[in-house]
């Protein structure tokens, strides 16, 4: 009976029938795989948040939600501005070269729109922990220069949220889309239009 | 089985026939139970995997009953544990039983890994066995990590936010993992209806599928022994290994000893410490989860700090999750790297006693180093001891071949 076999006709058809079934299982897979995508509430609860400003004093900061995570606010005083420069050679990324972590219109000396309002994720770009922020300056703070430190792994970085080198955080910390809706209001997660 | 339709009627053999004629019982139980020979000289160490065991069906038992009060929602899932603990008759034995029993499915694993170090049970041809058991390994791993993100304590946010951003470390499609795996811009309510799902569907499923596969393998080449000799190649008269006694009812017998004994070990942690001063269940985690505050200090359970020390020995994210991810595959390749014809540890020489005993010393010290704060003394020391647990692996090859073994016994030997 064996002779009576077609093997080119028998493997064809092995062949094309495993090509069709995967091909067919690809397909279906994309529904089950594109269901763990963020869905639609999800994005939608992840839509800008208005943040009033007004009265945030110098030397103040306000930790707010957007898309579930902390943005930090920091009005910053003199003290902190003047500071910003003296770190330069402590960092990593002074001039804000890694184009990810902020918007253009944030990479300059101070990483914001206006140099008083720093606005930045609240996430350390090691493995996401919240740094907190180090105000206390001086030879014996934690941070000489202050800006925020990283109690899970010890993750350094500026009052501009620039990392520093020898830390296991790789790059700056991200600075959110946002613009100024007026002078004491910021939305943050959106920046069309002009800032 | 020719026969079933001509003993229409009048059946001889009762019922066990009536029933073997259409599922091979008696059969299953002969092949894996009371004829399934395994060494006569089982010491202490053979008792883990049977342990392994108990401890699963434990997990899965228990598991059942919590999730019948536990909810699956940021909202509510603290708040359900505490219910649970409270209000629920007997729900803190319950839970307590269950969340001990991570700890201790964890504890008789790596007691269970040891033993194949000791005995070389990964050796040819136990190498699937090997290979599946480290799956299983995944698995528990995946289980108990899916597992701790549920009651949404503030160990529970965090750990899995540290864990889940390690993947963000790939470079090019890690944030698109991270993503998807959250299945939001950060762990939310929609991150803890998937790892509920994970934890009480999917992987369980997988757990025992591997652990059935891991078992078929085991029974198909038979168990090693502590003289890592073949016990059948000496067969008496009758087929049957002249080291071998069935495993029931010789080795169940005295697994059963082992199981109570382990039982009032384990009830002991269940009643009196059921979080063990911190290690089973962190105290950070009698707080509900808040995403606007990291705890001082972040530590994974026990069992993941020896990985977790490695991680950060590495100032550097893309390398520390590479080599964390290399210390968690290397032992797969086990029976690849170990070139010694020598199974057992009794008949090795000096160079694998040593490298097993710095090896165990590394991997006990690096889970230490796992739980304490970030400070330069004890990143160095993760250093030198990574540096040792990777050197046992990647070294293998050569100091196996070096290390001048003993000649080893024809039959099995008694010591003590």
């Amino acid at each position: 009976m064996t002779d009576d076999v077609d093997r080119n006709r028998r493997h064809f058809l092995s062949v094309a029938t495993a090509v069709t079934g995967i091909v067919g299982i690809g397909a279906a897979s994309i529904p089950f795989l594109a269901s763990l995508k963020p869905s639609a509430r999800a994005q939608a609860l992840g839509a800008p948040v208005e943040v009033p400003i007004g009265s945030l004093e110098p030397g103040e900061m306000i930790r707010v939600m957007w898309r579930g995570r902390v943005v930090f606010v920091v009005r910053r005083d003199e003290g902190m501005l003047q500071r910003l420069p003296l770190t330069r050679e402590l960092l990593a990324d002074p001039d804000s070269e890694v184009v990810e972590q902020q918007p253009v219109y944030a990479a300059n000396e101070t990483r914001s729109v206006k140099p008083e309002f720093l606005v930045i994720e609240g996430s350390c770009t090691h493995l996401g922990c919240a740094p907190l922020p180090e105000f206390e300056v001086g030879p014996d703070a934690m941070l000489e220069y202050g800006g925020f430190f990283c109690p899970c792994h010890g993750s350094k970085f500026d009052f501009a949220g620039r990392v520093y080198k020898g830390v296991p955080a790789p790059t700056n910390l991200r600075v959110p889309p946002h613009r100024f809706v007026r002078d004491d209001l910021i939305m943050i997660g959106i920046d069309s239009g002009v800032t | 089985m020719a026969g079933v339709e001509a003993e229409v009627g009048v059946e001889k053999g009762g019922f066990m026939k009536w029933i073997d004629d259409r599922f091979p019982f008696t059969e299953t139980m002969k092949a894996h139970a009371t004829e399934y020979y395994a060494s006569k000289n089982f010491n202490i160490w053979y008792v883990f995997g049977v342990l392994a065991m108990v401890v699963l069906v434990m997990q899965v038992f228990t598991g059942i009953f919590l999730t019948m009060n536990y909810k699956p929602s940021a909202m509510e899932a603290f708040a359900s544990v505490e219910y649970i603990m409270r209000d629920v008759e007997w729900g803190w034995l319950i839970r307590y039983m269950h969340s001990t029993g991570a700890s201790f499915i964890f504890i008789v694993v790596y007691l269970h890994m040891f033993r194949g170090l000791l005995y070389g049970s990964y050796q040819k041809p136990r190498e699937l066995i090997w290979v599946i058991g480290m799956m299983i390994f995944f698995v528990l791993f995946a289980s108990a990590f899916s597992g701790y993100l549920l009651p949404w304590g503030q160990m529970s946010y965090w750990g899995a936010q540290v864990i889940i951003s390690l993947f963000g470390a790939i470079p090019g499609i890690g944030e698109a993992i991270v993503e998807i795996i959250r299945g939001d811009y950060s762990i939310s309510d929609i991150t803890l209806n998937r790892f509920f799902a994970l934890h009480v569907i999917a992987l369980p499923l997988a757990l025992v599928a591997l652990v059935f596969v891991h078992i078929v393998a085991l029974h198909h080449v038979g168990s090693n022994n502590p003289d890592g000799i073949e016990i059948k190649d000496h067969k008496g008269p009758d087929g049957v290994p002249l080291d071998g006694v069935a495993f029931h009812p010789y080795h169940t017998s005295k697994d059963l000893v082992y199981i109570i004994l382990f039982l009032i070990v384990f009830s002991f942690v269940v009643f009196f410490a059921p979080d063990m001063g911190g290690y089973f269940l962190e105290h950070a985690n009698f707080e509900p989860a808040n995403m606007k505050a990291t705890p001082e200090h972040i530590a994974p359970v026990w069992y993941f700090t020896p990985f977790y020390a490695i991680l950060r020995a590495v100032p550097d994210k893309l390398w520390g999750a590479a080599m964390m991810a290399a210390a968690v595959l290397l032992p797969v390749f086990l029976p690849w790297l170990d070139r010694s014809r020598v199974r057992s540890i009794r008949y090795r020489g000096w160079i694998y006693k040593l490298a097993l005993t710095l090896f165990a010393i590394s991997f006990l010290t690096l889970g230490w180093l796992g739980m304490q704060p970030v400070e330069a003394i004890y990143v160095l020391m993760a250093r030198i001891f990574s540096a040792i647990y990777f050197g046992f692996f990647l070294l293998m090859p050569y100091y196996t071949a070096l290390d001048k073994t003993k000649p080893v016994p024809d039959r099995v030997v008694y010591h003590g």
